[in-house]
């Protein structure tokens, strides 16, 4: 239970960096907060109680002894796609410093919410 | 004033977040789906990590789908930073004890990246993870060494040859299979390095493909530093 809270948690923090702090690149950093917050909520809803990571290594381990492993394989998949958004977004930060020589988003004219 | 809007907001959200996920059960038993992976997945792939072979052989086509997106990233990543004048890296030089230590590192991560994508279907690791370990081996180099490069035409080999071997093994269980990315080759003694099929071989080429690209996404960053 604790895990969710911790996760939900995770996620809420990330969404506070991104709607109030002003420089792009913490705003980046927020983002990336939320998408670990997520990715490790994933991970909590497939947890079983004394169970082991789902890997056949042994002959003594049996299936019913082993955590969900769709949502790792999931959040596998989450966490790739989570490092595309970052590495565009970060690109388009360099461009945007580029061009208005600030990263401070009140500067930028048409940025504002 | 929009500090105390923003935390009004987001407690609105986490109140009705964590009381909707109080509901689900934590740490009950798996559903059906889980169940039936774990309980088919030597017999039916040969591979005894479950995650792997699910990610590479049930759901081996959005694998290939999420090969792609790392692929638009990068390429996306390149034209918004593409240049016409070329730049160098202008970097601080590091220290002594850093040069001399990343210089015996480095052929070591290469190593443990490809350990890890050889043995994703035995081990919890697999292509992403071998190929993310590399370019933290090459991003080593990088940041201790000013005047080390990497070949972009190398790069763009490896690159090609990885995802046309990925997509010509998808062909090839189509014409010897009855389906895209089906498994045709023998699945050999569970536990073992050649077992599992296509399995292993699929990963080795999403490792190179991920250590490649990932590997030109950090030159491309690092040298539009001014």
């Amino acid at each position: 239970m604790v895990y969710y809270i911790s996760a939900i948690l995770l996620i809420l923090i990330g969404m506070y960096a991104v709607l109030t702090k002003k420089n792009i690149i913490k705003i980046v950093i927020g983002l990336s907060i939320i998408d670990s917050g997520i990715n490790l909520l994933l991970i909590a809803i497939g947890y079983v109680k004394d169970a082991t990571a789902p890997i056949f290594s042994d002959s003594s381990l049996k299936a019913s002894g082993m955590v969900d492993p769709v949502p790792q394989a999931l959040v596998l998949t989450a966490i790739v796609i989570g490092l595309g958004v970052t590495s565009v977004a970060l690109a388009l930060v360099i461009r945007l410093y580029d061009h208005h020589k600030t990263l401070n988003i009140d500067k930028i004219r048409k940025l504002k919410w | 004033m929009r500090k105390v809007l923003a935390v009004l907001l987001l407690a609105i959200v986490g109140y009705y977040m964590i009381d909707s996920f109080l509901k689900i059960p934590f740490g009950e038993n798996r559903n059906t789906v889980g169940d039936y992976y774990l309980n088919t997945t030597v017999k039916e792939t040969g591979s005894v990590n479950t995650v792997t072979s699910i990610v590479v052989n049930y759901r081996g086509f959005d694998t290939l789908g999420e090969v792609t997106v790392l692929f638009l990233a990068t390429t996306g990543l390149a034209a918004i930073l593409f240049e016409n004048k070329k730049r160098k890296r202008r970097l601080q030089h590091a220290s002594l004890i850093v040069r001399v230590g990343a210089h015996l590192i480095y052929p070591l991560i290469i190593l443990l990246g490809a350990y890890v994508f050889i043995h994703g279907h035995l081990t919890p690791g697999g292509g992403f993870q071998g190929g993310a370990i590399i370019a933290t081996g090459v991003l080593l180099m990088f940041m201790s060494y000013r005047s080390f490069e990497v070949s972009h035409k190398l790069l763009v080999y490896f690159e090609s040859i990885a995802g046309i071997a990925f997509v010509t093994i998808g062909l090839s269980g189509l014409i010897w299979g009855t389906s895209f990315l089906e498994n045709i080759l023998p699945l050999g003694i569970p536990n073992s390095l050649f077992s599992a099929g296509v399995i292993p071989i699929i990963y080795i080429a999403v490792g190179v493909k991920v250590g490649a690209e990932l590997t030109g996404l950090l030159d491309n960053l690092l040298k539009t530093i001014k």
